[in-house]
C-alpha cells in the first residue's frame, strides 16, 4: 500500500477515526492491528519474517533481563554466605565469568540469527552474482527468486538496538510481547523509518491514551500534506527525467551526468523527507510524537554536518550500535597501544579511529543495497570525512591567517560545496556497475554536448517545460520553507498564529496545489519511495 | 581530575574544560573525539570504557566523564 495512494488515505483516515472513538486503553491495540493489516498488504507470507524477528529479540531482551536479576540475587547471596574469603572470592569471580559467557551467547545468537535473515533474503543473490563473476561464463549459478519483506532493513536494525538498550540497561525489557511487536511493526514506521529507540517511541505516547486533540489532527494533516507536496509535485515530477537518463547510458552522458546528479540530488531529498513528513504526519495525527530524521541537510557546511542532518536515525544507529562497541573493542584497543607505539602519539591514536570508522562505512554502505555500488558509496563518504580529519589543522591554520575568510559568503561557499559533493556521490546511488560509474563520471570532461544539451536536449528527458517551471516553483517554496526554518523554527507553528483567513488560504493553496500539480494522471505512476528499495 | 583535564586539553587546547559544559550538545565533543578520548582514558586510567558507557550525559562535561570514570573504577 502506498503512502500516496488513495487506500492509504483511506486506511489512515478509517484507522484515526476507530482510534479516537475506541476506549484509551484499546487504542494501541488497534494501531497494532491496523499495522498487522498494513504489514499483511505487502505479502501476507511477509508477516511470518516481522513475526520471527519480533519474537526471538522480544525473547531474548527477557533472557537478557532474567539474567540480569539472577546475577543480583546471586551476588547478593554470595556476599552473605559463610565462606572463607578466599573461596568467596573465587566463588564471585567463577559466578560473574559465567553470566557474562551466557549474556554474551543471548546477544550473539539473537542478533546473528536476525542478521542472517536479512542477509538472507537481501544479500543471497549479491553473494551468488559475486561467485558468478569469479566462475566465469558456462559455470553460472542461477540466481534465487527471494522477495525482499517490506521494511526488513528498517525494522531488523530497530529491533537489534532495542536489545542492545536492554543490554546496557538503557531501558527494562518490555514484558508484554504485542506492544514490543507493535514497536517493531508500526505502520507509518515499517516502510522507511526513522529507525526508533523503545525510550524514544514510548516517550512519544505510542502506547498511551491520546484524546483527540484539534491541534494534533490539524498538523499532523498539514505535515502530511506538505510530504505528498514534496513526493508528488517536486520528486515524481523529476524522476520522470532522472530516470530516462539513468536507463540509456549510451545517449546520456556528458552534461546529462552533471544535470542527473543535481536533479536526483533533489529528487532523493524530496522523495525521502516527503515520506518522513507522511510518517511523522500520521503519528502526529493520532497524538504520537516521532523524532525527526533530518534537519536540512543541504545546508551542511561540511560533510561531517550533513551526516549529523541527513538521515539522523540511521546514523545515530551506526554511531550507538556498531561505531562505539568496534571502537571499543578489545583489538581496537590492542591497536591503539600498537600504532602508538610504532607511529607516535598523535598519528597512532587516530588509527584506530579511522579502523573503527572504515567498518562503520562500509556497512552503510551493504545496508544501503546489496551491490558494490552502495559499498564504493560508503567507502568514498568514509574517506572525504577522514581527509577532511587529517586537514582540520590545515583549515584552522588558513583562518588564523585569514580571519576575514569565515563570513556569510565563506560560508555559502561551504555550503555549495558540500552539496556538489553529496551531488557528486549520489551517482553511486544511480547505477549498479563501478566501471559504468567511472565511464560516465569521465564523459562529464570528454563528451562535450552542453551545447545539444541546452539547446533542446534536456527537454527530451520526459519532463515537459510546464514541468520544469512547476518543479522549479516547488524547490523554490522548498528552499524558501527550509531557510525560515533554519533561521526561525517551525512554518507550521507559524502559520497557526496567523488569522484563520491566512492559515485556511495557505493549507487550501497546498491542497490544490497537490492535487493539480502532483505528478499523477495519464502517463504518470505515483512511484514507490526511493528509501523503501533499502 | 588533573590528569583527565591534561587529556582533554591535549584533544582540544583552546576550550577551557574545566568550566565548559555541554560538550555534546553543543557539538565540541564529536564522536571520533570520544573515541580518541575512551582510548586515552582507557590507557590512562587502566579500565575499560565499555560502549555502554557512551552517552551524552556521561561526556557532557569534565566532571561527568570523572565521574563516569570512578562509576567504572568501582565496579572493578
Amino acid at each position: 500500500m502506498l503512502f500516496t495512494s488513495y487506500s492509504f488515505i483511506g486506511f489512515v483516515l478509517l484507522l484515526a477515526l476507530v482510534y479516537y472513538l475506541a476506549p484509551g486503553r484499546h487504542q494501541w491495540k488497534l494501531l497494532l492491528l491496523g499495522s498487522l493489516l498494513f504489514y499483511a498488504f505487502s505479502g501476507p507470507w511477509n508477516l511470518l519474517y516481522i513475526l520471527t524477528t519480533s519474537l526471538t529479540v522480544w525473547g531474548g531482551a527477557l533472557a537478557v533481563e532474567k539474567n540480569y536479576a539472577d546475577k543480583k540475587a546471586r551476588l547478593k547471596e554470595l556476599k552473605k554466605a559463610d565462606l572463607p574469603p578466599d573461596q568467596k572470592k573465587a566463588k564471585t569471580a567463577a559466578f560473574k565469568k559465567k553470566q557474562a559467557a551466557d549474556l554474551k551467547r543471548i546477544m550473539v545468537l539473537t542478533i546473528v540469527f536476525n542478521l542472517l535473515i536479512l542477509a538472507v533474503v537481501k544479500y543471497t543473490n549479491f553473494l551468488i552474482s559475486n561467485i558468478n563473476g569469479v566462475l566465469g561464463e558456462g559455470r553460472q549459478l542461477s540466481l534465487l527468486s527471494i522477495a525482499l519483506p517490506m521494511g526488513i532493513s528498517f525494522y531488523t536494525l530497530q529491533a537489534i538496538g532495542y536489545l542492545v538498550d536492554v543490554h546496557r540497561e538503557v531501558i527494562p525489557a518490555e514484558k508484554n510481547y504485542f506492544k514490543f511487536l507493535l514497536f517493531i511493526s508500526f505502520f507509518p514506521l515499517v516502510i522507511q523509518g526513522p529507525i526508533c529507540r523503545f525510550g524514544e517511541v514510548t516517550e512519544g505516547r505510542l502506547f498511551a491514551e491520546n484524546r483527540f486533540s484539534w491541534k494534533n489532527v490539524s498538523f499532523g494533516l498539514e505535515r502530511i500534506l506538505w510530504g505528498f507536496f514534496k513526493k508528488l509535485v517536486i520528486a515524481d515530477r523529476i524522476s520522470a527525467a532522472v530516470n530516462t537518463v539513468i536507463g540509456d547510458t549510451s545517449t546520456y552522458r556528458g552534461a546529462y551526468i552533471l544535470f542527473l546528479m543535481l536533479m536526483y540530488t533533489i529528487e532523493l531529498y524530496a522523495d525521502f523527507t516527503g515520506g518522513i513528513d507522511i510518517t511523522i504526519g500520521v503519528a502526529e495525527m493520532l497524538g504520537i510524537t516521532l523524532p525527526e530524521n533530518f534537519k536540512r541537510p543541504y545546508f551542511s557546511q561540511s560533510l561531517k554536518e550533513y551526516w549529523r542532518r541527513w538521515h539522523i536515525s540511521m546514523c545515530e544507529w551506526f554511531r550507538n550500535y556498531l561505531f562505539y562497541p568496534v571502537s571499543t573493542s578489545k583489538p581496537i584497543r590492542e591497536l591503539t597501544k600498537f600504532s602508538k607505539a610504532r607511529l607516535g602519539k598523535d598519528l597512532g591514536r587516530r588509527i584506530p579511529v579511522y579502523v573503527s570508522s572504515f567498518v562503520v562505512w562500509f556497512a552503510t554502505g551493504v545496508w544501503h543495497g546489496a551491490s558494490w555500488n552502495f559499498i564504493v558509496w560508503g567507502l568514498l563518504n568514509w574517506a572525504v570525512l577522514m581527509i577532511s580529519e587529517e586537514l582540520e589543522p590545515l583549515y584552522a591554520g588558513f583562518h588564523k591567517r585569514f580571519p576575514g575568510a569565515s563570513g556569510p559568503a565563506y560560508s555559502v561557499f561551504c555550503m555549495i560545496r558540500t552539496f556538489l559533493l553529496v551531488c557528486f556521490m549520489n551517482l553511486f546511488d544511480c547505477y549498479a556497475k563501478i566501471g559504468e560509474i567511472l565511464s560516465l563520471l569521465g564523459s562529464v570532461f570528454t563528451v562535450h554536448n552542453y551545447g545539444a544539451f541546452f539547446s533542446g536536449g534536456v527537454m527530451e528527458l520526459g519532463m515537459s517545460g510546464t514541468d520544469y517551471a512547476v518543479t522549479g516553483l516547488g524547490i523554490l517554496v522548498l528552499l524558501a520553507v527550509s531557510i525560515y526554518e533554519e533561521r526561525k523554527g517551525s512554518v507550521r507553528e507559524m502559520i497557526a498564529e496567523r488569522p484563520y483567513i491566512v492559515r485556511t488560504l495557505v493549507w487550501t493553496g497546498l491542497f490544490v496545489a497537490v492535487l493539480l500539480i502532483g505528478a499523477y494522471g495519464a502517463g504518470y505512476d505515483a512511484s514507490q519511495f526511493i528509501y523503501n528499495r533499502f | 581530575m588533573e590528569e583527565l583535564l591534561e587529556i582533554l586539553e591535549d584533544l582540544h587546547p583552546e576550550i577551557d574544560f574545566e568550566t565548559t559544559e555541554n560538550l555534546i550538545t553543543d557539538g565540541i565533543l564529536d564522536s571520533l573525539d570520544i573515541v580518541t578520548l575512551v582510548s586515552e582514558i582507557s590507557e590512562n586510567f587502566d579500565i575499560a570504557v565499555s560502549a555502554k558507557y557512551i552517552t551524552p550525559a556521561n561526556f557532557n562535561s569534565a566532571q561527568a566523564i570523572y565521574e563516569m570514570i570512578e562509576t567504572i573504577q568501582a565496579e572493578g
